[in-house]
């Protein structure tokens, strides 16, 4: 038997699946490839800062790190450009993964406000330095391998390998808030010195868990780079990038499975549609501040927990409504305290 | 007896005040012992010195004749050294079942519970026990974060004795918690020790530690000033000048003594 929650998550990942194949316009495909991106990496941050309360703001470090590796190790390596490339994007992955261990063991050793502050100067290191380093092509960025696919098709492996992705990093975020692993992660959300006086190792819990998301915001990053072809250091280590994978966590429910998803469904189709269709590059902002505004007065914990909350009340509702109907008796088996 | 947990000559100092000065504790294999003294006399700095949580400027702790100076409070727990805190500290947002499978994990290796998903059906049956023994099983899917003040404390003990630890150290255990809650938990100190269980429990409530405890220590200005039966340790006069700054053994002081702490 299928259960219900699990039908609608096939539906879901069905109809992500049908969009090229019914949408077949370039421009709404691309459209297609740039939200499943976003929708990987709010994931992949959830995973990490959305379990365990500490809000990175540096996602765009493991981002550029995919995206420049796969843009490096495809030009010195001369490699044909074409499928073969999609074997570098676990390398971007492990990649960020490297530059996670470093970042992670000197950002989490402080808390809360300060751990924020910390990413966003580790951010600006590395923007800096991808503008200032030769090897990285400086301000004018790296040009990648040119693919020759026709236009009608170009976006479509694209798509689907972004899909794969989305799909892979929802599966892994849906082990580790099963896992014990995960319940670590959430206990130091709560209170974390009293989660180490459990016996949780919190500082191991916390690497790994910044680690693991490195590795899948930098194969994100790896396939935007092979996407677009030219990358600019100003683009991929982007603070923009950095606050949209937090704000879209925010907004569809913060430590939820669903949430980051949505919101990245949500706020990367509606940027990228406004912007193409409006050519005006800063009228989603406008739209954003509202919807922003809406969510925050309406659904402060964001639009999975509103609902899913609002769904627990009516189910209560109802059992309360049979409690009654049936006598006294089973009233005082559902309440009631020892104290 | 045995000496099971010791301190000896514990110093620690926050800036120019001197929470402790060279304190001297010792805890017998299973017995049941009662850290008392008056507001800031340090005890509670002294529980934080033994889990690990602040690091003695001087001294020892030892543990089953084992320097544990200085451990870091995850491998304190994974000792065998368990303790609550004095406001109950539990994970709010997380089920009250989901609050005592964090703490089962502390005999398996981190990296052992990133692999694993989902604790084992023994795991969860052996917190479901613990539950069951303070008498909290039926609220085991509520977030722990809508529970009463007694219902914390309850589930904070619980879940330092899922992880089985030897020795038990509980920060005011009856402080805010009315009498009923106060005898429930005095009958759960006394079960699990007559099972083995050592305790070292602080506690502003006398009845409650001259009832419980088999020997009492009494602190004061950052030292142990007598350690004894409570029999002896309630007459001692050194223990009524520190409590009542010199005065009688009236029982009205003493209620006094717990409506302060």
């Amino acid at each position: 038997m299928l259960e219900k929650k699990n039908l609608w998550w096939l539906l879901g990942a069905a109809a992500l699946a049908a969009f090229p194949l019914i949408v077949t316009n370039p421009s709404d495909t691309s459209i297609g490839v740039f939200t499943l991106l976003f929708m990987a990496c709010a994931t992949s941050w959830n995973m990490f800062s959305g379990y365990s309360g500490y809000i990175a703001l540096g996602s765009s470090v493991f981002y550029g790190c995919g995206a420049y590796t796969m843009a490096l190790i495809s030009i010195h390596a001369h490699m044909a450009a074409g499928a073969a490339m999609f074997w570098l994007v676990p390398v971007g992955g492990l990649v960020a993964m490297l530059v996670a261990l470093p970042f992670g063991w000197i950002a989490l050793r402080v808390r809360r406000h300060t751990f924020v502050v910390i990413t966003i100067a580790v951010f600006f290191i590395f923007q800096l330095a991808a503008i200032n380093f030769n090897f990285t092509g400086g301000t004018s960025g790296l040009a990648l391998p040119f693919i020759q696919w026709g236009f009608s098709y170009y976006n479509v492996p694209f798509y689907y390998v972004a899909l794969g992705l989305v799909i892979f990093v929802t599966f892994v975020s849906a082990g580790v808030r099963r896992s014990r692993f995960g319940l670590q992660l959430l206990a130091i959300r709560d209170d974390e010195d009293r989660a180490l006086g459990l016996g949780v190792k919190v500082t191991a819990v916390k690497i790994a868990g910044f680690t693991m998301s490195a590795f899948t915001i930098g194969m994100a990053g790896a396939v935007y780079a092979m996407f677009i072809g030219q990358i600019y250091p100003q683009f991929v280590f982007d603070p923009v990038f950095d606050i949209s994978v937090a704000l879209m966590a925010f907004l569809g429910g913060l430590g939820t499975l669903a949430g980051p998803l949505l919101g990245a469904l949500i706020l990367e189709a509606s940027q990228q549609y406004l912007t193409v269709s409006f050519s005006n590059g800063s009228l989603y902002l406008i739209l954003f501040g509202a919807l922003f505004l809406i969510v925050i007065m309406f659904m402060p914990r964001g639009i999975v927990v509103y609902f899913k909350e609002r769904v627990k009340r009516s189910a209560a509702t109802k059992v309360a409504n049979l409690a009654e109907a049936s006598g006294p008796a089973t009233i005082s088996s559902a309440g009631g305290a020892p104290s | 007896m045995t000496t099971l947990l010791k301190a000896e000559n514990i110093s620690r100092s926050f800036g120019g005040l001197k929470a402790l000065s060279g304190c001297n504790l010792a805890v017998e294999k299973g017995s049941i012992t009662g850290l008392i003294g008056p507001n800031g006399s340090g005890k509670t700095t002294l529980f934080n010195v033994i889990t690990g949580y602040v690091k003695p400027d001087a001294g020892q702790v030892t543990f089953e004749g084992a320097d544990i100076t200085g451990f870091e409070p995850d491998k304190v727990f994974a000792r065998g050294i368990g303790r609550t805190f004095q406001l109950t500290r539990i994970f709010a947002r997380m089920t009250v079942l989901e609050n005592m499978l964090v703490a089962i994990q502390h005999d398996e290796g981190w990296l052992r519970g990133l692999a694993r998903s989902k604790s084992s059906r023994a795991e969860v049956d052996n917190a479901m026990e613990w539950l069951d023994f303070v008498g909290i099983t039926r609220l085991a899917d509520l977030d722990a974060g809508s529970l009463s003040y007694g219902q914390r404390k309850l589930l904070e003990l619980a879940y330092v004795l899922v992880a089985n630890p030897d020795v038990i150290l509980l920060d005011e255990p009856a402080g805010g918690v009315n009498l009923t809650l106060i005898n429930q938990i005095a009958d759960k100190i006394r079960t699990l020790n007559e099972q083995g269980k050592t305790f070292l429990i602080v506690e502003h409530n006398m009845e409650f530690v001259m009832n419980l405890c088999h020997t009492v220590t009494v602190m004061n200005q950052g030292c142990d000033l007598v350690t004894g039966k409570p029999a002896d340790v309630r007459s001692n006069p050194l223990v009524l000048d520190a409590y009542l700054g010199g005065g009688d053994d009236d029982e009205d002081e003493e209620v006094e003594v717990v409506a302060h702490g």
